[in-house]
């Protein structure tokens, strides 16, 4: 078993497509600043150089320090403070945590949720198809903010107050999910509706399979390489949703702040000259964006045959 | 029709029927005032098939013949029409153990060999699906034995069952496909054109190896197909099927050496041959109607050289002849039509 795992690593380095990554340095500097994010922000509870979750240790005196490098900054704080004593740095590896917390949960449930109703869509076909797609037209004819906003409201509105800030962050990752999912529907019933009509799908029709586990064993992993490319750049997309709802305050609760809050937390002294309080959770949000969409689109070249 | 021994065929069927509705959507109907559109692909086709017989049934493109297969391994629903498989109604079959135990019975070969076999599986578990779909064999030792063993009949490695599809040649794939038809000991094998996506060099390998199985399993084939050839070369008995509907049904030698229907006679005449080189062909006139408004009586009178006013009126409906074909034509009845007898080897 071992040796057939050093097989498949071989092959995987061997292939096509982690030849086009090399020939890419964009990818490859992309990749990297990709992974040290996820590693700044899956570790940082441990490394982060401050806990800024813990409020007995947070010391007033030292708010609204500017950046290390600046003449008044302390070297303890690297990236400076903000109005209530916290490091900044640390709180972006934190908010970092958060909003990619967040943006994985999101894009897994869109995924989920969308792939789920393409399949069905494509595979069953008539009435299920046009009711779905339906439905799904008039979710697309929402800009995604808007139904994510909406969902947020009526949250606040059933639900009592501290129950929502617990829930909060459910409450976001549900909304922005149900505000993306129409994508992953749209492009997996197109490809399964291609894949339906193969004849191995046929074959495993004469032999009497039940449709569910055509669905199942046959098409889904035939559909998924676009969905691969779909939720790479909508885990962009969702970081960037969550930091917007967030900016407008509708987003996860100022006691763990995400790189949205932060930016918003930020921006009421962007003015008093506290620039580094929203100038450098805002560049770590536009750096991981970025990145993430570049390997989105290497991954969508890499994958489309036609441009090969 | 005789069947030997006059004993139940392996499959008949009876007046059958295959509609598709091909209309425009509901709103574009309204507004631009069209009709609601039917394409009559099967439009009642009758015919037995005898245990151990291989039936083929040829056509031009968009004749119906592929639909007929699909019809029989239950890929479509009948529009009308009946399929008894060993003598029971198809139809009757209500729960999924009763389709099971019949479905395990027919396997369907396909014709493109590039997407009959799911490109993500390896060989092994295409073949094993339906060991494991029908809960053949227990264990997985022993469904990995048998993969082996189908593997060696269809002529490749029991190693090759690790590789994935990609890594075959077209008549290698098509070898996978029939040994995963084989796979649930089946007595029927329905094939939709199996050797036409082939060169013509591994198209007599597939045939020959369809051949060697039928021996060796006593399979019962009905076999779809354009090439005459092909059909020529593996067939006990042949349907020429216009339209939806059968012309012409007859024992392969009799249906070669004399073809009455003249649907039959102008598609032997496309068989290039140098033997003939001197005779004078009928040329295919014509192209073959459109199945959404066919023609009235006889599909065939508008290409027919011999259509008279009855063939254009009235629907032929098929006669039985001494020798054992049953044909379609106004014409073979009132016996207006010169005989036409060629040399056999002309196809072979």
């Amino acid at each position: 078993m071992a040796l057939a795992y050093v097989d498949t690593a071989r092959r995987a380095l061997d292939s096509d497509l982690f030849y086009s990554f090399r020939r890419s340095p964009a990818t490859v500097a992309a990749a990297v600043v990709v992974l040290v994010y996820f590693f700044a922000a899956g570790l940082a509870p441990w490394i982060a150089p401050h806990n800024t979750y813990d409020v007995a240790i947070l010391d007033l005196s030292n708010a609204f320090l500017p950046p290390a490098w600046t003449a008044s900054g302390k070297a303890q704080f690297l990236l400076g403070t903000d109005d209530q004593g916290r490091d900044v740095l640390s709180t972006i590896m934190l908010g970092a945590r958060v909003s990619l917390m967040v943006g994985f949960a999101a894009v897994l449930f869109a995924a989920v949720l969308g792939v789920t109703l393409g399949l069905v869509s494509g595979y069953v076909g008539g009435v299920v198809d046009a009711a779905i797609m339906r439905v799904a037209d008039v979710m697309l004819s929402f800009p995604a903010i808007l139904i994510a906003l909406l969902i947020d409201g009526v949250a606040r509105g059933v639900l009592p107050r501290d129950l929502h800030t617990r829930v909060s962050v459910y409450v976001l990752i549900f909304s922005i999910g149900l505000s993306t999912w129409v994508q992953y529907a749209r492009t997996v019933r197109a490809t399964t509706m291609v894949e339906k009509s193969k004849e191995y799908v046929q074959a495993a029709r004469v032999i009497g399979l039940h449709p569910a586990l055509i669905m199942l064993r046959h098409v889904l992993p035939n559909v998924l390489g676009p969905v691969l490319v779909i939720a790479t750049i909508g885990l962009a997309i969702a970081v960037l949703t969550e930091a917007t709802l967030s900016f407008l305050g509708v987003g996860v609760p100022p006691t763990q702040p995400s790189l949205g809050t932060l930016i918003r937390i930020g921006n009421n002294f962007l003015f008093s000259g506290e620039w580094w309080m929203t100038i450098v959770p805002g560049a770590a949000l536009v750096v991981l964006v970025l990145s993430v969409n570049l390997l989105g689109d290497w991954l969508r070249d890499a994958l489309n045959p036609k441009l090969r | 029709m005789a069947d030997a021994g006059g004993a139940v065929p392996l499959l008949r069927v009876g007046g059958l029927k295959r509609y598709f509705d091909v209309s425009a959507p509901l709103l574009n109907r309204v507004l631009e005032r069209q009709p609601r559109l039917t394409l009559r692909a099967v439009d009642g086709v009758d015919f037995a098939i005898g245990r151990g017989e291989t039936f083929s049934i040829v056509g031009e493109s968009g004749c119906g013949k592929s639909t007929v297969a699909r019809l029989i391994v239950g890929l479509y629903r009948p529009t009308g029409g009946s399929i008894a498989f060993d003598g029971v109604d198809m139809a009757r079959l209500r729960t999924r153990r009763e389709l099971a135990q019949v479905r395990r019975r027919q396997q369907m070969i396909f014709q493109d060999p590039y997407a009959s076999l799911n490109p993500r599986w390896r060989v092994r578990d295409i073949i094993a699906e339906p060991i494991r779909a029908f809960r053949l064999i227990d264990g997985n030792a022993a469904i990995l034995e048998r993969v082996g063993e189908l593997l060696r009949h269809v002529g490749l490695a029991p190693a090759d069952g690790e590789k994935y599809p990609h890594e075959f040649s077209g008549g290698q794939r098509q070898r996978i496909s029939i040994a995963r038809a084989l796979a649930s000991k089946p007595e029927f094998l329905v094939c939709d054109e199996p050797t036409s996506a082939l060169d013509v060099s591994v198209q007599a390998q597939i045939l020959n190896l369809m051949k060697d199985l039928q021996r060796e399993f006593k399979l019962t084939y009905l076999f779809i197909s354009h090439n005459l050839a092909v059909v020529y070369h593996i067939s006990d008995k042949v349907a020429v099927m216009y339209l939806g509907r059968i012309a012409e049904v007859a024992p392969t030698r009799t249906l070669f050496s004399r073809p009455r229907h003249p649907y039959t006679r102008m598609l032997l005449d496309t068989i290039p041959d140098l033997d003939m080189t001197g005779r004078q062909r009928t040329p295919v006139a014509g192209e073959v109607p459109n199945p959404i408004n066919p023609p009235s009586g006889c599909s065939f009178h508008p290409r027919c050289p011999f259509a008279a006013d009855r063939c254009r009126a009235e629907r032929p409906e098929p006669i039985p002849l001494a020798d054992g074909a049953l044909v379609a034509c106004h014409g073979v009845e009132e016996g207006r039509l010169p005989e036409d007898v060629r040399p056999l080897k002309a196809v072979s």
